[in-house]
């Protein structure tokens, strides 16, 4: 077994120990145990999703959707079910009514919309204004930045009740530009400071050859300077999709009924209902809105972590 | 590189590049007319001006060939609209008696700073928020250094399944503060949720009540915090692990340093930066700690913070000016620590 699994490992790419700074299969054994058990918040919520409300509430708590052929006792086995994943987008209000569209469909549509094309924005804006810093620097560059980094200090409230007053004045209360633009705003100083110092890493001496060939600045950026940091691009996004995505307080304040998000309506869902908190319905919203984010990160890691090391550390 | 150093246009003179011209004049109509118009139609008059001294800044970038302006110039556009402009009219509320749900306005000077400051229940109140606030700062920081430094070091070598492994431990960041609230209060419910039931199973007695007092409360606000963004600190030690040469390594085995000096001397130094930066951000984000208290305590047992103050204050009973007020005195506590953190880490680097 042992020989079977290891050549089917290595076939995606995963080598044996062998030298410094590599470690065996003793290894996987401990960080399992030890990832399982800082999943575990996670893994019983995803679990609880396929529960119905009486076996959500059970006393004593029941884990497991099957036995296991016989190994379980019967008391912490629950019947698996998909009818939370159901309701989430449409289920009957009161017992015995029709079901209803819960509006879910649009909400996951918006969070998606919103925090993709705010990321996207806020990389595009940010990276040229990155390569600004870096390449043509200002009088006063570095106190640009620190003003740059103070708004990321400031608790959001300081900034929410202008921000709030100065949206119903121009009309963009509730509306996409508004919340898309100001998630732009939220994202742009880390994304500057993450791509300014992806920049500053770049050998000066292959952009200098080319201008000496005649090169336009615009071809000096396009064809040079971003194939290099496209790590950074993609690890700035990673980081900027998992802050917008799950921001709850801005969203709150600044969405309306149409532009409304995930993590706003699931609050909603956990205030309102009457006959107490749905526990599986929450946990079923929770399991498909991480979903997306989870899958990104997981194609995005290794970038990830070179883009983190590349940025940040200095030698 | 760029001929950045041409004449500059005189301050007298009116030239359409003459921003510094332009900031004067914007800033003297804006507060004009944020004096003396109502709050509507200041905003477009404020809005007018900020979109001279943009254009002047841009014409003027243009002329002189300035492409780090123009570069820049969409991000600062950005930043000034949704950050500092709304910091500055914050600001100037903060001096003023304004309640979003009334329409009058009236000008009192220091008056909300006073009150908040000396007032004989207000002061109590915003000194019990404070240290309830810097006592989460430092729990839940050092909880998260601690618990991210050490998976880092689970995570530094290369094993086989170590990418699905290290997705599992990364997920947590990944929740929004909502579905951690409502995780967290599923498992400290009293009645099914599973600490207590661990707890009854284990020794026995009737069901456990977490949050009934504050050590309780603040724990469960701490472990759920520090279980969210003990991974984000985790990504940047482990970056840093992951960066150091390996010759280093493969010296120090031939010399047969002993691992407790071979961190110290070869992967501390790595690792240093990124731990300081992780601190800067986590402390920062701590001193702002207020979903969570909202969804898991609403604030009972004494677990208010001063964020969580501010949005109650602002936010539920209205009184816009004041809660503008109480949020620069908190930014002003955040911007002496950073800077306090800032030089005491800059001057350790000096020293090195």
């Amino acid at each position: 077994m042992a020989e079977a699994t290891t050549t089917f490992w290595e076939r995606l790419g995963l080598r044996k120990a062998s030298g410094v700074g590599e470690a065996g299969w003793g290894q996987t054994l401990f960080a399992a145990v030890i990832s399982l058990i800082y999943f575990l918040p996670v893994l019983l919520f995803i679990v609880t999703s396929f529960k119905l409300q009486t076996e959500a509430l059970a006393v004593p708590p029941k884990f497991f959707p099957t036995s296991f052929f016989g190994l379980i006792l019967d008391q912490y086995i629950f019947s698996p079910t998909l009818a939370n994943f159901t309701s989430v987008f449409s289920r009957a209000y009161t017992a015995g009514a029709a079901a209803e569209s819960t509006g879910f469909d649009r909400f996951f549509f918006n969070s998606i919309f919103i925090a993709s094309t705010s990321v996207l924005l806020a990389l595009v804006i940010g990276t040229l204004a990155a390569y600004g810093f870096s390449r043509y620097p200002l009088r006063g560059n570095d106190t640009y930045l620190f003003i740059i980094l103070t708004t990321r200090m400031l608790p959001a409230i300081v900034v929410i009740i202008p921000v709030i007053l100065m949206f119903r004045v121009a009309g963009l209360a509730g509306s996409y530009p508004g919340i898309i633009f100001l998630y732009t705003a939220f994202n742009l100083p880390f994304t500057i400071w993450m791509m300014k110092s992806f920049f500053d890493e770049l050998s000066p001496d292959v952009e200098d050859a080319a201008r000496i060939d005649g090169s336009s600045e615009t071809r000096v950026f396009f064809k040079i300077c971003l194939p290099q940091v496209l790590a950074g691009l993609a690890a700035t996004f990673v980081f900027g999709l998992i802050l917008t995505w799950n921001e709850f307080l801005f969203a709150l304040l600044l969405t309306g009924v149409d532009t409304r998000t995930v993590p706003v309506a699931l609050n909603q869902a956990v205030a309102g209902g009457g006959i107490g908190v749905l526990w599986g319905l929450l946990a079923a919203i929770e399991t498909l809105f991480l979903i997306p984010v989870f899958l990104v990160t997981f194609f995005l890691q290794n970038q990830l972590l070179r883009g983190v090391t590349f940025g940040t550390v200095k030698r | 590189m760029s001929p950045v150093d041409e004449q500059q246009p005189q301050f007298g003179t009116l030239a359409p590049d003459n921003w510094k011209l332009a900031i004067v004049v914007g800033l003297a109509v804006s507060a004009l007319a944020i004096l003396s118009l109502p709050v509507k139609d200041s905003f477009w008059v404020t809005g007018a001006m900020v979109a001279m001294v943009a254009a002047a800044f841009v014409v003027n970038a243009y002329r002189r060939h300035y492409y780090g302006g123009l570069l820049v110039s969409p991000a600062i556009a950005v930043l000034f609209v949704m950050n500092i402009f709304p910091l500055l009219w914050s600001l100037g509320l903060s001096f003023f008696a304004y309640q979003s749900n009334q329409q009058n306005i009236r000008f009192i000077g220091l008056h909300n700073y006073e009150q908040l400051l000396t007032n004989d229940l207000k002061a109590p109140e915003l000194w019990g928020n404070l240290t309830n606030t810097a006592m989460f700062v430092v729990l839940t920081v050092t909880a998260q250094m601690i618990v991210g430094f050490l998976l880092a070091v689970l995570f530094a070598k290369q094993f086989p399944l170590r990418r699905y492994l290290l997705i599992l431990v990364l997920t947590p960041m990944m929740l929004s503060v909502v579905a951690v609230g409502v995780f967290f209060s599923y498992y400290y419910d009293p009645t099914f949720g599973l600490l207590s039931q661990a707890i009854k199973a284990w020794a026995g007695g009737e069901q456990f009540i977490l949050m009934s007092n504050k050590a309780g409360a603040v724990a469960g606000i701490v472990f759920a915090d520090a279980w969210m963004w003990s991974p984000f600190v985790m990504l940047l030690v482990l970056a840093g692990l992951v960066s150091v040469p390996k010759y280093l390594y493969e010296a120090a085995a031939i010399d047969r340093v002993s691992s407790w000096r071979r961190f110290w001397s070869i992967t501390f130094p790595y690792i240093r930066g990124l731990l300081m930066l992780a601190l800067l951000f986590r402390t920062i984000e701590a001193f702002k700690l207020a979903d969570l208290v909202i969804l898991l305590t609403k604030g009972a047992n004494d677990t208010m913070t001063i964020s969580y103050h501010v949005i109650r204050i602002a936010n539920e009973q209205n009184k816009t000016s004041e809660g503008a007020a109480l949020s620069y005195l908190l930014l002003f506590v955040v911007i002496v620590l950073t800077n306090l953190y800032l030089y005491i880490a800059n001057r350790r680097a000096r020293g090195n």
